[in-house]
C-alpha cells in the first residue's frame, strides 16, 4: 500500500504541473496583468516596464512560472486586487466552500442514495420510472436556473430562509445553496446506486443469500448494499473535489463569500495571484481527493489490492 | 501481494495502475453531473458490446446490434418525444422568423419589464425587449455552440483516444497524461480564464473550449471501448489471417467501438448546451448582440422579485432543450445496451 | 417421504412470449437417498431445483401450478416468513460457480457464521466459532487462520468446499446441489463429490444433484431422472438406466459418452438443437431430434408411464428402445 501510494504520488506531479502551468498560461499569457493593475489609465511606460521586471513578466514564461512556483512552496502566493496577500483570502474563503461542500455532500448521501436504492429495488415500477424522470430534470435544469427558483421561492416569496448568507456563512444558512450545489450530482448519485442495485439484484451472491434464508432486509443491507454502494462511495470521494471547484455559480447566487467568489472576483479584476493561486489548491485538493478515492476503493473492496 | 482474480461471469473492477478506479473518469465541474453520468454508463457498454459470445462474424454483428437498436428505438417514447422536440428546435434555430415575426434586437425601453399583453405572451425584459422573440431567437445559439462543440470534441476524441487504444505504447500514455491535466481543471473555472480574455462576440471561442476540454472525455471513452474490441477473438483471428493496421481499425474495431462514443457524445451535447448557458451566465460564454438565454436569465436574475417571467421563459426553453438531447442519449443508450433487452 | 414434487409448472414471461420452463414434474426424495436430475441446459432441471428452494425469480418467472410436499407440507401454501425459515436451515442449496455465489466483500467466516447468527440467534463469535468447526469439517486447511479471507483468496475446489459448508451448517434434511462440480477442475471434482456423499451418508440427508455429466452420476446417485424440455422423459434406479435405457433421449445422452473401447470410431452426438421454451414442439418435445420418431410422437404428448418397478419412461416405444 505504502508504495503504491508513494508511486501515485509521484504520477500526480506531471498532472500538477500541466494544470497549474495551462492555467497559469492562460492567465499570464492571454490577459496583461499590468495593464489591469491600472484599469482603465494608460500606464507611464517606465512605471510599466519597472512593474513587469518586479513580477518577472519580462521573462520568457516558463521562467515566469518557476518563479511562480518556487513562492507558491514558500507560501508566498502573492497578493489580491485589494493588497490583501492572497493567503488570508484563501484562510477566509476556503472554510467557507467547504462547509457548502459538506452540506452538499450530505444531501447527497442521504437523499441519493436513498432514492437510488429505492429505485433499485423496485425497478420497473412506478416508484422507479418517477425518480427516473425526477433525475433527468434535475439534471437538465442548469445549476443557475435552479438556483435562483429556490432562492426565489424559499427565500423571497415563502421567506423560510435567508435569500443570501451571511459573510459568516454558518452552516443553517448553508442549507439552501447546499442543495442546490449538490442538485446535479445528487442525481447522478441516484441514478448510479440504481444501477448498481439494479445490477447486484441478480448477482449470484443475493441469490445464495436468499437461499440461505435470510430476511430480506438482511439481504439488502449486508449483501446488497454493500457491494452495490462502492462505485457510489468512490464517485461521491472524487465530487468532493469536484464541488469545491463548481461552487462559483452557488456561491455567486447566494453571495456566498468562497472560493468561487473570491475566483470570480480575482477574474474580473485581472488578479492573476488571486486565481492561480486558487486553481493550484483546487488542482491539488482535486488530484488527492481522487488518490483518496482509489485507496477506499481497496477498503471497500477486498479484491483490490493495490502492490 | 495478489492481483485481483479474474471472475467468469461478473465484470471485475478493473484496475489499470494507470486509470485507477472509476474515479478519473469524473471530471472536476460540479457542472459535470450529466457528463459524469454518460460517462459511467458508457462505461458499462463497452464490455457487452465488446466480447458476445456468439455471432457469425463482425460484418453480421455490428448490422444486427444497429438494427435492433433502431427497432428498439422507434418503439421508446421517450426516443419519439426527444426526437420530435428536437426537430423542432432545430426547425425554430434556423428558421426563427418561421414562429417569431418581431426583431429580438428590436427593443422599446418605455416597455420594461412588463408582463404578457395579446401579441407578445412572454411579455418585455428590462430593456424592453419582447420575451419571446428572444426566447425563440435564443435557440440558435444554444443549438450551433451545442451541435459544433460536440462533433468537434467527438471527432478529435474519437480519433485520438482510437488511435491510443489501438496502439498502445508511448502515444497512448502520453494521450491519458494529456487528458488527466484537463481533467484536473475545473471546466468553469477553465472557462473563466480562458474565454474572459477573449473579444469576439461570435460562438467560436465558447465552442472551441468546449471542445478543448471535452475531448479528453471523448477519448477515454473511445480508447477504452476500442482496447476491448480490440481483444475480441476475431480481431484476433483477423490479425492472425494477416489483415494490416488499416484495416482491422476501421472494418473490425471502428464498428464495434462507436457506440459508447455516440451515446455520449448525444448526453455530451445536452451539457454542453447548459455549459455554454452557465459560461453566458457568468458573463464569459457569449456575449450581445447574439440572443442567448444564458445572458437574458443573467439579465432577468437581479429582477426576479418584480418580474418572474423574464427568468423563468428562456430558463424554461433552456432546460428542455438540455433534457430534450440528455432523453435522446437516454433512449440511445438503453437501445444500444444488449444488457436491459 | 422427505421430499415430493407434484404436476410443478413453472413459466417465464419474455418480452418475446411465455416460456414454459417446467411443464408437470413429478419427484420424490427420501432420506439418505440421492436422486441425480439429468438433463441439457434449458431443460428445466435448475428451474424445477429454484422453485423447490423458493428462490425463483418472480416475476418474470411464475409457477403455474402442482405442489411441493416438504415433509408432508406443501411449501407453495406456506407464508414467506414460515418458508424462509426452512431455507438453509432445513434444505439447502449448493451452486454451481462458487466464486460469484459468495459474497466478494465479506470474509467467508462471516458469510458462514451467519448462518448460526440468523437461524441460530448466536453471537458473532460463536458464529464465528462454529464457521471454523465448519471449515474443518469439510477440510479446509488451517481453518483457523483462513476464517477471515475472502473468497477470492481460495481455490477453485477449496470455495466449492465453502459452499458446502455453507449448506451443511445447519445440518438440513436435504440439500440440493445444482451442478456442483461443474465449474471445477477435473481432478478437484472427484475429491469434491467423494466429501458431499460422506456428508450426506453422515447426516443421513436427501440429496438432489443436478447435473449433466453422467460420469458423477453413476457412482453417487440412487435413481436417476431424466429431462427434457421441462418434462421428466426418464426415471429409474440408476443402474437400470445404465443398463438398459428406456427412453431414446437417454439412449443419446449415454452413447455421447466418450469410452475407451470405442476408440477410433466417430463419438455419437444427439442430432439438432435443444427445443426452444416459447415454441415447445407438438406431441413429444424430443420428436425433432428422435431417431426412433414416428407419425403419433408428433400429434401425442406420450404420458410418463410405469415400464417396470421403479421405473418410468415418456417414450411410446419404450419397449422397442429397452430391446434395441
Amino acid at each position: 500500500m505504502g508504495r503504491y501510494v508513494i508511486r501515485r504520488l509521484l504520477q500526480m506531479i506531471p498532472v500538477f504541473i500541466g494544470s497549474t502551468f495551462l492555467i497559469f498560461f492562460m492567465v499570464y499569457a492571454l490577459g496583461d496583468p499590468v495593464a489591469a493593475l491600472f484599469g482603465d489609465k494608460a500606464p507611464d511606460p517606465a512605471t510599466a516596464a519597472r512593474i513587469r521586471k518586479d513580477l518577472y513578466l519580462d521573462r520568457p514564461l516558463w521562467e515566469q512560472y518557476l518563479h511562480y512556483m518556487g513562492q507558491i512552496f514558500q507560501g508566498d502566493f502573492g497578493t489580491a486586487f485589494n493588497g490583501q496577500p492572497v493567503t488570508e483570502l484563501m484562510a477566509s474563503a476556503f472554510p467557507v466552500t467547504l462547509r457548502l461542500t459538506i452540506v452538499a455532500i450530505f444531501f447527497e448521501v442521504v437523499i441519493g442514495i436513498t432514492l437510488g436504492v429505492i429505485s433499485g429495488l423496485r425497478r420497473g415500477k412506478s416508484v422507479d420510472t418517477s425518480v427516473l424522470v425526477l433525475t433527468l430534470v434535475v439534471i437538465s435544469v442548469p445549476t443557475f436556473v435552479t438556483g435562483y427558483l429556490l432562492q426565489y421561492l424559499f427565500g423571497v416569496k415563502w421567506g423560510w430562509v435567508r435569500p443570501t448568507v451571511s459573510p459568516d456563512a454558518p452552516f443553517n444558512e448553508l442549507i439552501l445553496p447546499g442543495i442546490v450545489l449538490a442538485l446535479v450530482s445528487l442525481a447522478y448519485v441516484t441514478r448510479l446506486s440504481r444501477t448498481s442495485i439494479a445490477e447486484n439484484v441478480k448477482a449470484d451472491y443475493v441469490r445464495t443469500a436468499v437461499a440461505k434464508g435470510l430476511p430480506r432486509r438482511r439481504v439488502v443491507t449486508r449483501h446488497l448494499l454493500r457491494n452495490s454502494l462502492i462505485p457510489v462511495v468512490t464517485f461521491i470521494g472524487t465530487d468532493i473535489g469536484a464541488l469545491m471547484g463548481g461552487a462559483i455559480v452557488t456561491e455567486r447566487i447566494f453571495n456566498i463569500h468562497g472560493v468561487g467568489y473570491q475566483l470570480y472576483q480575482g477574474i474580473l479584476r485581472n488578479n492573476s495571484p488571486t486565481v492561480v493561486g486558487f486553481v493550484t489548491i483546487l488542482v491539488i485538493v482535486f488530484l488527492l481527493a481522487n488518490l483518496l478515492v482509489d485507496l477506499l476503493y481497496a477498503v471497500l473492496d477486498p479484491r483490490i489490492r493495490y502492490a | 501481494m495478489p492481483e485481483p482474480e479474474p471472475e467468469p461471469g461478473r465484470r471485475p473492477p478493473a484496475y489499470d495502475p494507470l486509470q485507477p478506479g472509476k474515479g478519473e473518469a469524473i471530471a472536476p465541474t460540479g457542472q459535470g453531473g450529466p457528463m459524469d453520468l454518460a460517462l459511467d454508463e458508457a462505461e458499462s457498454l463497452e464490455k457487452p458490446l465488446g466480447d458476445a459470445p456468439t455471432g457469425p462474424g463482425p460484418q453480421e454483428k455490428a448490422r444486427s446490434l444497429w438494427s435492433d437498436a433502431w427497432h428498439q428505438l422507434r418503439r421508446n417514447p421517450v426516443f419519439i418525444i426527444s426526437s420530435l422536440m428536437i426537430l423542432f428546435l432545430v426547425i425554430i434555430a434556423i428558421w426563427p422568423q418561421l414562429i417569431a415575426s418581431g426583431d429580438p434586437l428590436q427593443c422599446d425601453l418605455s416597455k420594461s419589464q412588463q408582463g404578457s399583453s395579446p401579441g407578445h405572451p412572454f411579455g418585455y425584459d428590462t430593456q424592453g425587449c419582447d420575451v419571446y422573440t428572444r426566447t425563440v431567437y435564443g435557440a440558435r445559439a444554444s443549438i450551433t455552440v451545442g451541435v459544433c462543440a460536440t462533433l468537434g470534441a467527438a471527432l478529435l476524441g474519437s480519433v485520438l483516444g482510437g488511435l491510443a487504444g489501438f496502439f498502445g505504447g508511448w502515444g497512448d500514455s502520453l494521450l491519458s497524461r494529456v487528458a488527466d491535466i484537463f481533467f484536473g481543471i475545473p471546466v468553469v473555472l477553465g472557462g473563466l480564464v480562458f474565454l474572459s480574455v477573449v473579444t469576439s462576440t461570435t460562438v467560436w471561442p465558447v465552442v472551441g473550449f468546449i471542445v478543448l476540454l471535452g475531448w479528453p472525455q471523448i477519448a477515454r471513452i473511445g480508447r477504452g471501448s476500442v482496447i476491448t474490441a480490440k481483444q475480441n477473438d476475431y480481431v484476433q483471428a483477423a490479425r492472425a489471417l494477416g489483415a494490416g493496421n488499416g484495416r482491422m481499425l476501421l472494418r473490425h474495431v471502428a464498428p464495434n467501438a462507436v457506440a459508447p462514443v455516440i451515446v455520449v457524445a448525444t448526453i455530451a451535447l445536452g451539457t454542453y448546451i447548459a455549459l455554454e448557458a452557465t459560461l453566458s451566465f457568468l458573463g464569459v460564454g457569449l456575449r450581445p448582440p447574439t440572443v442567448s438565454w444564458g445572458i437574458d436569465i443573467s439579465n432577468a436574475a437581479p429582477q426576479i422579485r418584480n418580474a418572474p417571467h423574464m427568468l423563468l421563459w428562456p430558463a424554461g426553453a433552456l432546460s428542455l432543450t438540455v433534457l430534450a438531447f440528455i432523453m435522446l442519449g437516454d433512449a440511445v443508450r438503453d437501445a444500444l445496451d444488449p444488457k436491459l433487452r | 417421504m422427505l421430499l415430493e414434487v407434484r404436476d410443478l409448472h413453472v413459466e417465464f414471461r419474455t418480452r418475446d412470449g411465455v416460456a414454459k420452463a417446467v411443464n408437470g414434474v413429478n419427484y420424490s426424495v427420501d432420506e439418505g437417498e440421492t436422486l441425480a436430475v439429468l438433463g441439457e441446459s434449458g431443460s428445466g432441471k435448475s428451474v424445477t431445483a429454484q422453485a423447490v428452494m423458493g428462490i425463483l425469480d418472480v416475476p418474470p418467472g411464475r409457477i403455474a401450478g402442482g405442489e411441493i410436499l416438504f415433509k408432508g407440507k406443501d411449501l407453495l401454501k406456506m407464508k414467506e416468513e414460515e418458508r424462509r425459515r426452512i431455507r438453509g436451515a432445513d434444505m439447502a442449496m449448493i451452486f454451481q460457480d462458487a466464486l460469484s455465489s459468495l459474497n466478494p466483500v465479506l470474509s467467508v467466516g462471516a458469510q458462514l457464521g451467519e448462518m448460526y447468527e440468523v437461524h441460530r440467534g448466536m453471537s458473532r463469535k460463536d458464529a464465528k466459532a462454529k464457521a471454523v468447526e465448519l471449515m474443518d469439517r469439510v477440510k479446509i486447511p488451517a481453518a483457523r487462520e483462513r476464517v477471515g479471507d475472502y473468497p477470492h483468496q481460495f481455490s477453485g475446489g477449496m470455495r466449492q468446499r465453502i459452499m458446502i459448508a455453507m449448506a451443511l451448517a445447519l445440518e438440513p434434511s436435504l440439500i440440493i446441489a445444482d451442478e456442483p462440480t461443474t465449474a471445477l477442475d477435473v481432478t478437484v471434482q472427484a475429491q469434491v463429490m467423494d466429501l458431499l456423499a460422506e456428508l450426506q451418508r453422515e447426516l443421513n440427508m436427501g440429496l438432489i444433484l443436478i447435473t449433466h455429466d453422467l460420469g458423477v452420476v453413476a457412482d453417487v446417485a440412487d435413481k436417476i431422472a431424466v429431462m427434457y424440455a421441462g418434462r421428466i422423459v426418464e426415471a429409474a434406479p440408476v443402474h437400470e438406466i445404465y443398463a438398459a435405457p428406456a427412453h431414446p433421449y437417454t439412449r443419446g445422452l449415454l452413447d455421447s459418452i466418450p469410452r475407451l473401447d470405442q476408440k477410433g470410431q466417430e463419438l455419437y452426438a444427439i442430432k439438432g438443437l435443444p427445443p426452444n421454451l416459447l415454441a415447445i414442439p407438438s406431441g413429444c418435445a424430443f420428436n425433432p431430434r428422435c431417431p426412433m420418431a414416428r407419425a403419433v410422437c408428433r400429434t401425442d404428448v406420450p404420458p410418463l408411464a410405469q415400464v417396470g418397478q421403479d421405473r418410468a419412461s415418456a417414450c411410446f416405444f419404450w419397449k422397442e428402445c429397452l430391446g434395441g
